[in-house]
Formats: structure tokens, sequence, C-alpha cells
């Protein structure tokens, strides 16, 4: 009998410290499962970001650096600039790549730095208690737009990847999501093509993974992802941008 | 510009900001980021062209902040790397300082300082020495801090900072100012050797191959952990006090009167030294080059031997409130200092004096 399912050798077995229903757990687990399939865990480095998934080093069985909160692109350009053996990455949730972060994202995108970014949007600040993000949706309800976000004052969502997708140095941009286990497979399958640019040196690569908080989106881990779903991708089409 | 490594034998004609930037090549820096403010980009031009040619990188970052953190990785990956920059930016890359203290990352940070506060102007200062010696961003940490007087000393204080910043795995700053960035002095390399190319780096990010993963970081939520992690930090600090110790006295064998001056100031203190001398008074100068750590024991001997202390800063006083912590009841302690840019001449400096002495007389 073959064996077709396993735990992941670069996921660690740690406790999660992660809410139910949560997106950030499948994401890390899908990272790990392309390490592994693609035979880097001893050449990857991850860089983690500030927010919710600031001790993702606790899941990756990889070397990792922290960032000081958006600068996770800087850091890692500074160790591919030195180490560009090495495949390196970041993992980032949208206050700190599409908001803090945003100088360090376009300009790490436009020097066309040959790096892998896993780009989290889940809509909210959830380490901080669901503060509106750069990427919080028109009319959606946070600890500091209680009345719902607004165009007037608040402005629109930053469609972060669309922007990034214009620029020349850009070599893949996709948006996924982790609603269901066929949309999972997709980001799997995204999150291949942007580690393998990285080791085929073709250039900077992008996901952006559409991911759950029930937490602080005060839903239902089921009624989140079906928010993701019927909501959420009006805002952020699925699909491969660039 | 220089165009070949310094020859040993000869001295070669150059402004502070290229030394510095030369002794980076030579000290085996290879990652260097920044971003444009006079009165320092001398160094990053000379940067764009030398670090490539020496097998290094060279990033013109979008922002200081961007900068920073660039070096927070390439230390992180092991490298010796260097950022430069004046005042107004060296603020906005204390955060990124701060981490490097707190993940024990070594790099050198170069302030060649102007006129403050704010935008304030482009002319020599040194009214960033509360900000270099006392921390400078959040968290209880100190980073090594160095001030040249010359163009020779900056060039051989770069080449130390590299060595101290890989042996300490700390940031060190280089505290210099626009006047010694833009003057031009002979410069010959034979001051420094580096006292070893090598330090190993088993902490650094390489990729995981053979061995456990290497995770660097300043975050340590659970409880205790930070506290002892400090305590680390803080027992290093001590082993650094111990160790760095750097200083000049300039005729203060005799010497009843003490000027305390460091960097480009102190020059012109000598000056003043030197004209005092003529008029028959004993005077001299002790010239800090460490400023964290301070060379408190050498000022301390010189400062029970002194009538009087003067310190001359180009500041409303800043290094005069360690000069006292040290000094204590031992001497009174004067100050004498400019602000926004300006600069003490000998005369303003030795009528300070001259005032001191007449005290003194009609006390007696």
């Amino acid at each position: 009998m073959n064996k077709i399912f396993s735990y992941p050798k670069s996921l660690s077995k740690n406790e999660t410290h992660y809410c139910a229903g949560c997106g950030h757990g499948i994401a890390h687990r899908l990272v790990a499962e392309v390490i592994d399939e693609l035979g880097i865990q001893g050449r990857a480095i991850a860089v983690c970001p500030v927010g919710c998934a600031v001790v993702a080093y606790d899941y990756w069985d990889i070397d990792c650096s922290e960032a000081a909160h958006g600068r996770a692109t800087a850091v890692a350009t500074g160790i591919k600039r030195m180490r560009p053996g090495n495949i390196v990455f970041t993992y980032q949730g949208d206050g700190d790549l599409a908001s803090i972060g945003l100088a360090e994202t376009i300009f790490t995108a436009n020097r066309g730095e040959n790096i892998t970014v896993v780009f989290i949007n889940n809509a909210v600040y959830g380490m901080t208690g669901g503060q509106m993000a750069p990427t919080t949706v028109m009319h959606q309800k946070t600890s500091t737009t209680p009345a719902g976000r607004g165009a007037n004052f608040e402005g629109h969502p930053l469609k972060v990847s669309e922007m990034l997708a214009m620029l020349p140095a850009t070599k893949y941009i996709a948006r996924t999501a982790l609603f269901s286990p066929a949309e999972v497979l997709k980001t799997k399958s995204a999150l291949i093509t942007a580690f393998k640019n990285q080791i085929e040196g073709i250039g900077f690569s992008l996901v952006e993974i559409l991911s759950m908080c029930p937490t602080y989106w005060q839903l239902t881990p089921e009624k989140s992802a079906k928010w993701i779903r019927e909501e959420m991708v009006k805002a952020f089409p699925l699909g491969r941008i660039k | 510009m220089i165009k070949k490594k310094i020859d040993t034998n000869k001295k070669v004609l150059m402004s502070g900001n290229i030394a510095i930037a030369q002794a980076a090549i030579e000290a085996g820096c290879r990652f260097y980021a920044g971003y444009p403010i006079t009165p320092q980009n001398e160094i990053p031009n000379y940067m764009s062209g030398k670090m490539p040619q020496a097998g290094g990188v060279f990033i013109q970052a979008e922002s200081e902040i961007a900068a920073i953190n660039m070096l927070f990785g390439a230390s992180a990956a092991g490298a010796r790397a260097m950022t430069t920059s004046s005042s107004p930016g060296i603020s906005l890359k204390q955060e990124g300082i701060s981490y490097l203290a707190g993940a024990r990352l070594g790099c050198v940070v170069v302030n060649v300082m102007r006129g403050g506060p704010g935008l304030g102007n482009i002319a020599p200062a040194q009214s960033d020495y509360f900000q270099a010696t006392k921390g400078g961003g959040h968290g209880d940490y100190h980073t090594i801090v160095l001030a040249p007087s010359s163009v020779q000393e900056a060039y051989d204080l770069t080449k130390l900072a590299f060595d101290l910043a890989d042996k300490y795995r700390t940031p060190v700053i280089i505290l210099a100012d626009g006047m010694i960035g833009q003057m031009m002095e002979p410069v010959q390399a034979t001051g420094y050797r580096l006292q070893a190319t090598g330090y190993k780096k088993a902490w650094a990010l390489t990729g995981a191959k053979g061995r456990r993963p290497n995770i660097v970081r300043s975050f340590f939520l659970k409880e205790g952990i930070l506290e002892e992690h400090n305590k680390l930090l803080q027992k290093e600090y001590q082993k650094i006090k111990q160790e760095v110790n750097n200083y000049e006295n300039y005729l203060t064998e005799d010497a009843n009167i003490l000027i305390v001056s460091y960097g480009s100031m102190a020059r012109i203190a000598k000056d003043s030294v030197n004209y005092m001398r003529k008029q028959g008074a004993r005077v001299g100068l002790f010239r800090p080059i460490s400023l964290w750590p301070f060379p408190e024991k050498a000022l301390e001997e010189l400062s029970i031997k002194s009538n009087a202390i003067l310190v001359v800063e180009m500041s409303a006083g800043q290094m005069v409130e360690d000069v006292q912590r040290i000094v204590k009841s031992s001497a009174p302690v004067y100050f004498y200092g400019r602000m926004g840019g300006g600069i003490p001449s000998q005369e303003e400096i030795s009528e300070e004096i001259k005032k001191i002495l007449n005290a003194y007389s009609q006390k007696k």
C-alpha cells in the first residue's frame, strides 16, 4: 500500500496558537508541503511578519528571521542579495504588507527581487483586535469602522496585487482563497509556481491568499468561508493576475 | 576619488566620507544600503561604484527605514553591512537599530551629523549625542559609538567598527559630523589592522541543511523569557564597557584646566589648548573617542587633578551631562557650546578658559 498523505517534514509539531477556523494554519501547512515537494527545506529562509503570524517560525522547520512591522520584504532583500542560492520568502498579513509596509512592498517588487511573497489577506488586523485593514471591504464593520468602511473617509480597499501587476519587474501575481478544498488546492498550486519561479531565477512572485478570520469577522468558521466566497471575492477577484 | 585600494606606504588625500566608504570595503563590508541626504552623499555615490567591484551589494533604498531593515536581513545572513545617513535620516532608522540590537545583529551605522532639530540645516553639529549614546530607539539597549576627529581616524574607526560589530553582535555607530565628512586630509592605510577576518556566525541564516533551524528574533512573548534575554544583553554591555575605552589625552600631564571635547570640535579645542599654553596657562584636552562606552576611568583620574573642567560641544550641552556624572564633585564643570550649525572658534573657547582662570584668581 502506498502512503499518499503524511505530516509535512517542514512543518514543526507545535500546538497552534491560531483561533478556531483561522486560515493561517492551512496556509502554513501549504507552505511546508510546497517546501517539501520542491526539496528546498535545507535552502529555504522565511521572513516572518508582525501580526498574527509573528511566530510563524514556531511552525516551520527551516531558518527564519523576524522583521519589523511591514519591513519583511526589505529584510528578505538583504538576505537574498547576500545569499542568492537560498530560497527566501516572506509571509505577511494585509496590515504588514499593504499598509505600514506598502513602500517596501512596492519597491521590492519594482526592483524585481528574486523572492517569493505569501500575502495573507483577511481584511482585518487580527492580532490587535480586528481593526480596519487596507483590505477591509466596503461597508465591512471592524473595531475602528463601527458603522462600516465608507468611501468618503476610509476610502476603498487597496488592491495591492493589481497594483503590483502593473510593475514591469513582477513575474507572477495570483490571488487564491482558502474557503473550500478546491481553492486550497489551487492555492497550493499557485505557491508551487511562486517558489519554482525563484528557484529558476525568474523573479518576484506573489500569492495573495484570501483567508478566514472568524474571530474578528464575528462569524462561525463555516460562515467565514461562505463570506469569502460570496462577499470578499467581489472586491478581490480570484485567479492569476499576472 | 581614489581608484584603487590604498597603498599602505603612500598618503592619499580624501574626504572623511570617502575614507569611511573605502575603509568599509577594506574591512569586508559587502552590503551597503542608503538613502540620499546631505552631508554624506559622497558615501552612497562612492559605494554604488565600488561595492559591485568588490563583489558586494549596493542598494539605493526607497527610504532610510528600508535601508536599515535591509541591513537587518544582510546581517542575519552573516554579512558585514553598513548604512550611512545624517541626523534626520538616523532618526528614521532608530526602530531598525533597536531591532538589530534586540536580535543581536552587528552592523555599522554612520551618522554624519547636521544641525537640528527637525529638518534643521546641513551645517556640522553634535546634537545627536544623546540619541547615539543613550540607546536612541525603544527598549533597554546600547550601541557602541565611535567619534572620529580626523579623516585618518574616520578611516581607522570604520574598520574597528566592523570588528566590534562582529565581536559583540551589536550595531556600532560612527558619530561623525559634516566637517569630518566634507573635509579632505591625507590618509595612510596603516592605522589599524583587522583583528580577525572571520568571526564564526553559527547563528546566521544560511538554510537549515544538516543542522537545526536558526531563528533570528527579538520577540519573546512568554513570561520571563524577554527578561532573561535583556539580562544577556546587559551582560554583553558590561563586557563592552570593560573592553572598549578609546580616548586621547593632549597635554594633560601637568594640566590644571581640562577641556573635554570630541569629534571635529576637539580639533578646535586643541588649538585653544595650544594658544592658552603660549599664554602660560596649563590647559589640556581630554578627547573621548568611544562615546559609548564613555572612557569613564580615564576622565575620572584627570578630573581629580584638575581645578576646573570645560566641556565644549556643538550642541546645547549633551556630553556635559556624562562628564558631570563621572566627575561628580572632583572639579567644577563648565560648558560652552553653540547650536544649529554654529561652531565655537578657538578665540571663543580661549575666552571661556580666561573667564575660568579669572574666577580662580579672584577667589585666591
